[in-house]
């Protein structure tokens, strides 16, 4: 297990600054960008989470981002619909822009960008209401309050998240009383509901068992051509299985201060990152040698 | 690997012997006993107060006006203005102290944050809990009831005193709740572009509300037993008054408290009878709650 070789790799870091040189653009004829992020940094209080992050997400492509623990994945993703606004403390420097707008530009309601980017969390976590409501949470608050509106928007994201047939006879019984792969399902379907641009996932299997999981991912591949989804996982195997396009994030020591922040690797197409990885790091991580 | 060689025995799976399995006994037969004694005392106050009440209660002692404590005998006069003034008061003085108590929770939980405002109004709740309740009464004598002479007396009066000995209670307890809600599903509503506003309301306080209502009610409970807070701003008087807002009024504890402290045989039985009635209009109240929050818990599990 304990390969020298390796651990050579992981404290003989490049700076930030050579990071973005080595930095791999997709080749194929990518969709439209949804988010453009330029050099950014997030801070929690005064700690540097993660480093210099610029990368460019396609619209209707399902983007992984894998890496180590503590490698600032899930808080890139937590930017990009400004959630860590929710943070004491968390703050963001460069810029993140969202189809051409800047998500941290004076006068943006966070509100607003949530509305159109949707999240999708680690733990199931619906709200203790009936499915129905549940579902209908999110066009209610955008102010829908009519019945038959709402009965069809609750069907045909039930649908959309492949729950429909489970659950069509309970529909007000409690959204607690479902197994972890329907209350994630639940909650895909709730953030559907609100018809978003993107669906942020962060880590939505790790709570569930392999055919939950693969539930999962038959569905993300199932609404891709209507959205665009950008996932955080710590399974890599569900990272070729899903994606098309992956980041590869790694951890920074500097042994000096003693600090640590997470830096965006490598990005590029899936496969390119599995089978031709163009930095030694990403490639110890993808064939298991590190991390 | 010296384990393999050594010869299969016995797996002892249970508590290891001696002092630590000793301690576990103590410690499981002490919570046992403080159950016990927390228990009696309990059993005992309703034994008697059922024992003792039980022949005093009906119909026409709820019904009937209050008369002298000296008057005998037993099987006349009621407590029908006592029970009018408690609910008129206590009713009032929930108005008062749960919506803004509730509110005050919401805010230090929800939007004060670690500022100081919060850290002001939370000290504060703490300090008012720890007030004894005849200072509250004596407070509200001071600023209110002096203010108007003698009609300063009043049920309202009354209700203020009452709803200042609440008001810390449900601060206190709905915060408690307000800090259970999980954090996932403050998130959950934020990431589907809810304000703030419409988290609070449509995702926090229904799961928490189950918890509030039952720090409310004790709150109320407790007011409602409450004699020394009325003492001087209720005066309690024998006659029926349904205008809660104007004129001295009178309230169950007060009643119980006049009627005990005289020596008349009749007095004591009606006294006890008013004791039974107060318990059972708590007890009313609480079951009336759970039922409430019950249905709107149903989803809860």
């Amino acid at each position: 297990m304990e390969d020298p070789e390796q651990i050579a790799v992981t404290t003989s870091l490049p700076k930030p600054a050579a990071l973005r040189e080595s930095r791999a653009t997709a080749s194929d004829t990518p969709g439209a960008p949804v988010f453009d992020t330029r050099n950014v940094s997030c801070y929690y209080g005064s700690f540097r989470a993660v480093t210099d992050v610029s990368l460019t997400i396609h619209e209707n492509d399902i983007t992984a981002f894998i890496g180590p623990s503590g490698c600032g994945k899930t808080t890139v993703l937590r930017t990009l619909n400004r959630m860590n606004d929710l943070v004491e403390g968390a703050r963001v420097e460069g810029d993140v822009e969202y189809r051409g707008a800047s998500l941290y530009a004076p006068g943006v309601s966070p509100t607003a960008v949530r509305r159109r980017i949707g999240m999708v969390f680690q733990k199931p976590n619906p709200f203790p209401k009936s499915i129905y409501d549940n579902v209908a949470y999110g066009p209610r608050i955008n102010g829908e309050r009519k019945k038959d509106k709402l009965d069809e928007i609750v069907e045909h994201s039930l649908r959309q998240a492949a729950l429909w047939d489970e659950v069509k006879n309970r529909l007000n019984k409690s959204g607690l009383g479902l197994s972890g792969g329907q209350a994630q399902r639940l909650c895909i379907a709730r953030t559907l509901a609100v018809e978003p641009d993107v669906v942020l996932m962060d880590e939505p299997c790790s709570a569930l068992d392999p055919i939950a999981t693969g539930k999962i991912e038959d569905l993300m591949r199932e609404i891709k051509s209507r959205y665009t989804i950008v996932i955080v996982t710590h399974n890599m195997q569900q990272a070729t299985r899903v994606s098309d396009r992956t980041a590869f994030y790694s951890v920074l020591r500097d042994e000096e201060n003693d600090t640590r922040t997470g830096v965006l690797v490598e990005y590029g197409r899936t496969q390119q990152i599995f089978e031709d990885p163009h930095d030694p790091r990403t490639q110890a991580y993808v064939t298991g040698r590190v991390g | 690997m010296s384990a393999l060689d050594a010869e299969p025995q016995q797996i002892d799976l249970r508590e290891p012997a001696g002092w630590r399995r000793t301690k576990s006994r103590i410690m499981t037969s002490l919570m046992v006993l403080s159950f016990v004694v927390v228990i009696i005392p309990l059993g005992f106050v309703l034994y008697t107060v059922i024992a003792k009440g039980a022949s005093v209660v009906g119909w026409s002692f709820w019904t009937s006006g209050t008369i002298p404590p000296n008057t005998s005998p037993l099987g006349l006069g009621g407590i029908g203005p006592a029970i009018i003034g408690t609910i008129e008061i206590v009713a009032l003085a929930s108005a008062m102290a749960v919506p803004l108590g509730v509110l005050g929770a919401i805010y230090i939980n929800e939007y004060g944050g670690r500022g100081v405002l919060a850290r002001i109004v939370r000290f504060m709740a703490d300090v008012m809990t720890g007030v004894p309740s005849i200072v509250m009464g004596l407070f509200i004598f001071s600023i209110w009831v002096l203010h108007f002479g003698t009609n300063g007396f009043s049920g309202l009066a009354g209700a203020f005193a009452l709803g200042c000995l609440m008001l810390p209670i449900v601060i206190r307890s709905s915060e408690e709740m307000l800090k259970l809600v999980p954090n996932a599903l403050r998130e959950g509503s934020y990431a589907l572009g809810a304000t703030k506003a419409r988290v609070t309301v449509t995702v926090v306080l229904p799961a928490a509300l189950g918890g509030i209502v039952s720090g409310a009610l004790l709150a109320i409970a407790r007011a409602a037993g409450e004699t020394a807070p009325l003492l001087f701003t209720i005066l309690g008087v024998q006659s029926l008054n349904w205008n809660v807002f104007h004129g001295a009024t009178t309230a169950l504890p007060l009643l119980i408290f006049s009627n005990a402290s005289s020596p008349y045989v009749g007095a004591e039985g009606r006294g006890w009878g008013a004791a039974l009635t107060l318990i059972a209009i708590a007890f009313i109240l609480m079951i009336t709650a759970r039922l409430v929050t019950a249905r709107f818990a149903r989803y809860a599990r």
